[in-house]
């Protein structure tokens, strides 16, 4: 993919905003397994960019490759200008980082958390004290702020990592899989504070297998299975490119699934039989029901819904399980 | 709820420091860090590490001593047990409490606490990380010299003021051991490997002439315990106390300059390798 497609993919009337990633045939290899199989994107300025893929696609190992924590094995990767490899430190200067699993010091406290973590970064004392403050009440964690880090609760850790990782006000964003294992609740509350991030001009990079959050968060994404890039574009037009408008859902039944598949052929553009239920992509879900009500088949349950990038992600990177 | 203040002049500041490859010049960061972390936790830690070598002298320099009687000193001249073996002691907690803290706790910060991980994904390098490391390590045996010189000094076993030396050469045998400690814990995976540590470090702390002169051993075993890095420790400060200075005093202190020269580039390459793959 060339760098101008990527600008052109991405329009918003502020034509060229220059590239703070830009990765080029970036590949991974650990012994035999490869990783990261020479993909190549481009990410602008404010862009909300994300990477979808099946567990084990090499999501994360991409982001330890932009935060320089990870050498590629071949392949060129820039981040703001600079070689994460060559100038580890330096790239690391403008980033802030969110790791799968929370590595807060368990050893200090809450506030202490921020402070200590944005001395890391070389930031004065009279400069972290309010915004440690400010960034504790962005996680809606003030009165937490004296306690100890194992006394929070999951969806406490994840926003206090969160917050740790905007102590040094980073250019970029890495969120990796940022809301897993969070009830929804703090899911919604993550994904408000990430929008509000996003106004202000931060990039985010964000990997995720879920699929709604890559639909509210994402401009543009990436779907990378086996290393490799399956698809890229908004996601509204992935389902376009990859999906119909509408799915109508039918389930005769799970010894009927299988046999009926012949007697709905032709109906809508595309049909898929899952052990469970029936699919039909079409265009348009309730005139595909009603031809199917036409054919004299009686579904026990149907359903009409919109496409969705969960449909795109499945199309492309298969239902066959992933460990 | 507030929308977040951004573009403060500081953080562009901070982005615009010059870095290297693997260093920031931020260790105080990480020396910070650990000051604030032993102010909430490991205060027993320190007070055993402090008192085992202050035992250790009351039991063999008194008890043993009274049976011993006076043994000849660095400078040739009768000295009692307890003067003989303080020094020794001193080099030994020196040892004990580096390579404390610069294996079981880096362990564990290595493997269980993650906490290396979070602070390479800052703009800290490796060197950074493993310099404030071995600096808290040496505070550590700062503070644990001062303290039994303090004791010696109240045993009546500080004769001359070149005694007072002995503190900063006692940093330096714990920046040897600290440097290498660290380095050599990154290959450990699993808490029967740490052992190992415990199996080499104990019979160099009763062999390495702390409690009685080398000469008791044949040859071959003097150069082999000659070879080790806690003998030099043990000379050096048995000479300091006494303030009987001989051409191996300078041999003491350039092994320990090589092993710190040593202990640094491994740690570096290996936390370079473990956390940069």
């Amino acid at each position: 993919m060339s760098t101008e497609e990527a600008g052109s993919a991405h329009e918003s009337g502020s034509a060229a905003r220059p590239y703070v990633i830009t990765a080029e045939n970036l590949t991974k290899t650990y012994g035999d397994v490869t990783a990261v199989d020479g993909i190549s994107f481009s990410v602008p300025a404010g862009e909300s960019f994300g990477l979808l893929g099946p567990n084990g696609a090499g999501k994360s190992t991409t982001m330890k490759m932009i935060g320089g924590v990870a050498q590629r094995t071949s392949g060129s990767l820039t981040i703001m200008g600079l070689d994460p490899e060559q100038h580890g430190p330096e790239v690391r200067a403008h980033l802030g980082v969110v790791p799968q699993q929370d590595n807060l010091d368990e050893e200090l406290r809450v506030r202490d958390n921020l402070l200590v973590y944005g001395r890391y970064f070389g930031l004065p004392i009279s400069y972290l004290r309010p915004k440690a403050d400010e960034l504790l009440e962005f996680a809606q964690l003030t009165d937490k702020a004296k306690s100890k880090v194992d006394a929070l609760s999951g969806g406490m850790k994840r926003r206090l990592t969160i917050a740790r990782s905007l102590i040094n006000e980073p250019r970029i964003l890495l969120l990796d899989e940022p809301t897993t294992g969070l009830d929804p609740q703090a899911r919604h509350i993550l994904w408000d504070r990430l929008f509000r991030l996003k106004e202000q001009g931060v990039t985010l990079i964000l990997t995720t297998h879920y699929m709604d959050e890559a639909e509210q968060l994402c401009d543009r994404l990436i779907v990378v299975d086996k290393g490799r890039i399956m698809a890229e574009g908004s996601p509204a037009s992935l389902i376009r490119d990859y999906s119909t408008r509408e799915v109508l859902e039918l389930r005769f039944g799970s010894e009927r699934n299988a046999s009926v598949g012949a007697e709905l052929e032709g109906i809508g553009e595309r049909l898929e039989t899952l052990p469970d239920r029936v699919l039909i992509y079409t265009h348009d879900g309730e005139a595909a029901l009603e031809e199917v009500s036409a054919r004299g088949l009686r579904p026990l349950t149907s359903l009409v819904r919109r496409s969705s990038l969960e449909d795109v992600f499945l199309r492309l990177t298969g239902r066959s399980l992933v460990d | 709820m507030t929308i977040l203040t951004q573009g403060h002049g500081v953080t562009e500041e901070a982005r615009n420091r010059r870095f290297g490859p693997l260093y920031s010049r931020n260790a105080k960061a990480v020396i910070g860090r650990g000051l604030m972390a032993t102010k909430s936790s490991n205060w027993m830690v320190m007070l055993s590490g402090f008192f085992e070598p202050v035992l250790f002298l009351l039991s063999m320099g008194v008890g043993m001593g009274a049976v011993v009687g006076t043994v000849q000193g660095p400078g040739g001249q009768e000295i009692s047990y307890a003067a003989y073996i303080a020094p020794a002691l001193l080099a030994v907690s020196a040892m004990n409490g580096a390579v404390y803290d610069s294996t079981w706790n880096v362990f564990f910060k290595m493997n269980f606490a993650k906490l290396y991980q979070g602070m390479l994904y800052t703009s800290l390098g490796p060197l950074d990380v493993a310099m404030g490391e071995i600096f808290l390590a040496l505070l550590r045996g700062l503070l644990y010299a001062t303290g039994f010189t303090a004791v010696m000094g109240v045993m009546g076993l500080i004769t001359t003021p070149w005694a007072l030396l002995m503190i900063p050469a006692s940093v330096l045998v714990a920046f040897g051991f600290a440097s290498f400690g660290m380095g050599i814990t990154s290959f450990m995976k699993t808490f029967q490997q740490m052992d190992w540590i415990n199996f080499i470090m104990l019979p160099m702390f009763l062999f390495s002439a702390t409690f009685y002169p080398l000469s008791v051993y044949p040859q071959y075993i003097q150069w082999l315990i000659q070879a080790m890095p806690l003998w030099h420790g043990v000379e050096l400060l048995r000479q300091i106390s006494a303030g009987a200075f001989t051409p191996a005093t300078a041999v003491h202190i350039g092994y320990y300059l090589v092993m710190i020269v040593l202990g640094l580039a491994l740690t570096t390459g290996r936390l370079r390798s473990l956390f940069l793959k």
